[in-house]
């Protein structure tokens, strides 16, 4: 791979921009030639605002040119989940329910971000409503893998992932129920991590299912995913789920190269039967990794993590039934229907219909069901019980050891159209990610390898106790740093070339 | 198997304000079969004497000051409506004619 300057990471392209090599703009337009070259075999993105973005670039060119002091990620390009409300700028959470629609106010993240000055080139494909694990239930086409553009970047962060993984940005913004970020990292090679439940706001955030939806950081190196959590990361007032605490040294954690004394568990039920062999081989190597840094590895059991898949897909459902309530025809979004003659209840079912996609239907449906009385208590009631099991088994867990480990998911990328077709197959995908949500800990997910039979990346899970995310950063700088100097470079170098047009 | 008759689904899909089509409600009527299926493993905690849990970082009685903060002008509001009329949204009727 001849090294161009999308190549480098976001901190590389910081010293860079800090040093007057190159400028904002530039930067942005290499990114922007970028996607015109690959996006029509990727299709990571379902919006680009190239207007937004050179302005936002200029400027901070503007600022760093008169000296002002400006945040590290300042002019460094990002990929936005469409789940995250932009002012102006289109915003649709892959569904046709919200095609056309330019939200009024912007997310807190985006806030965030722009005031960094960080450069938004425009939105990512997803699961409609984050709803799944390939982006398949996208109304907008489903994105491919750089990897094999024949198999799912993941879901439902799926454009984010394959935006990283295709050198379209460098940093992106994913959000995560049950997995959503880190499993499309996971399969695309990249770096995610999913923060502490209420580190980050979510105010603006189109909620899938409120308790368990975390926005949070993806970039291909960890120390780029630390950058860009303390920027988007803090207490916001306008999410009462906001937790009130400075936020941790997260890029001080990914610099420190150093596990030594370090207790890390291995959770004994993630792994086993329906785990690829080459998803083992990988985890175990990382292990010894970590273990030849100086780590001291145990194992750990959390007897409740078998049932944390059932309660997430009854949780995440009833939640989602109620939410989505909201899209009702009459404030925003699409109308059907309506030509004088039908009532406003006719309306809003013919638009639902329309606007809804199979997967949403599904889980609305679901959620109604479990939340019905007679049936509350034995699904509903049975699944928050669940959830206090779970938490307990953290609990358990981190009294002895500092992080607990698992691979990402049991295998890696699948086929496009392998399990559209079957959702309990397709559910069983985000076995090890669902529990980090359920407890509202952090989660983190980084390529430890290609699987040796398929060639294909392989995730490596770092949880952590809830507001010590920075021992993920910790533990994740140390592994990738062993492993790319084993590997003699990054994995995502290894990448196979794409076709530019 | 948890059944799940087609005329439950049409009954829950009322409640969800979703239009469906025959076709749909039988596909969905066997669909949810299987995942109540793979679901239903929570309830061998059903009896057990265990809190629940909605949020896994509890907080309570999240305030505000109550004082006058800006927020979003009548036209940035209106901004995305499918209909408007004036300063409102334009909704189809809501009563019945009889």
């Amino acid at each position: 791979m001849s090294r161009e300057i999308i190549h480098q990471t976001a901190a590389e392209m910081s010293a860079e921009l800090a040093s007057g090599n190159v400028t904002a703009v530039e930067l942005a337009n290499a990114h922007f030639d970028r996607i015109s070259a690959v996006d029509g075999d990727i299709h990571a993105f379902l919006h680009l605002d190239r207007e937004g973005a050179l302005a936002q670039a200029a400027s901070v060119d503007a600022s760093r040119k008169a000296g002002e002091k400006v945040n590290p990620l300042a002019g460094v390009p990002l990929a936005l989940k469409d789940v995250l409300t932009q002012k102006g700028v289109p915003t649709t959470c892959g569904s046709k329910m919200l095609e056309g629609w330019r939200p009024p106010y912007d997310s807190t993240v985006v806030t965030n971000l722009k005031k960094a000055g960080v450069v938004i080139l425009g939105k990512t494909n997803m699961d409609e409503f984050a709803m799944g694990s390939s982006t398949e239930n996208s109304a907008y086409g489903t994105t491919r893998n750089p990897w094999d553009l024949s198999r799912i970047p993941g879901g439902s962060g799926g454009g984010s992932s394959a935006a990283l993984a295709g050198f379209e940005a460098p940093l992106a913004i994913g959000t995560d129920t049950g997995g959503s970020i880190r499993q499309p990292a996971a399969v695309t090679g990249t770096v995610g991590v999913k923060p502490t439940y209420g580190s980050v706001s979510r105010y603006g955030l189109v909620a899938f299912s409120s308790s368990l939806d975390q926005a949070g950081p993806c970039a291909r190196t960890v120390l780029d995913t630390a950058m860009l959590h303390e920027v988007i990361a803090g207490y916001d007032p306008k999410d009462s789920t906001s937790i009130n605490a400075p936020v941790g040294k997260m890029v001080e954690a990914a610099k420190k190269l150093d596990v030594k004394g370090m207790k890390i568990g291995v959770v004994k039920e993630l792994a086993g039967d329906g785990y690829q062999a080459g998803v083992t081989t990988r985890f175990n190597g990382a292990l010894e990794a970590l273990l030849s840094a100086g780590a001291e590895i145990v194992e750990v059991s959390a007897p409740s993590f078998e049932y944390a898949l059932a309660a997430y897909y009854l949780i995440a459902p009833s939640e989602a039934s109620s939410n989505l309530a909201r899209f009702d025809s009459m404030r925003y979004g699409i109308r059907i229907g309506d030509d004088g003659s039908r009532s406003a209840e006719e309306v809003m079912k013919m638009t639902r219909e329309v606007g809804f996609g199979k997967e949403v239907k599904r889980r609305i449906i679901l959620g109604t069901y479990a939340l019905s009385s007679g049936y509350y208590d034995a699904y509903y009631g049975s699944a928050q019980k669940v959830r206090t099991l779970i938490k307990r088994d953290y609990e358990a867990a981190f009294a002895k050891v500092d992080v607990l480990v698992s691979p990402t998911c049991p295998t890696t990328a699948f086929k496009i159209g392998e399990k559209s077709d079957d959702p309990v197959a397709m559910y069983l995908n985000d076995v090890c990610t669902i529990p980090v949500n359920l407890a509202g800990i952090g989660g983190m997910s980084l390529p430890c390898g290609l699987a040796p039979e398929d060639g294909l990346p392989v995730g490596f899970q770092i949880m952590s106790p809830a507001m010590k995310d920075e021992l993920m950063y910790q533990v994740g700088g140390t592994l990738e740093a062993a492993l790319q100097s084993s590997w003699g470079q990054p994995l995502y170098a290894s990448a196979p070339t794409l076709a530019v047009k | 198997m948890a059944a799940i008759s087609r005329e439950e689904v049409a009954h829950l899909a009322r409640l969800s304000r979703i239009e469906m089509t025959d076709a749909e409600l039988d596909h969905l009527a066997s669909e949810m079969g299987l995942i109540l299926d793979s679901v239903s493993k929570v309830q061998a905690v059903a009896d057990q004497d265990i809190p629940p849990t909605s949020h896994a970082i509890a907080m309570q009685n999240v305030m505000r000051p109550d004082v006058v903060v800006p927020s979003l002008t009548n036209e940035e509001t209106l901004s995305g409506a499918p209909a408007r009329e004036e300063d409102r949204f334009k909704v189809p009727q809501i009563l019945g004619e009889e």
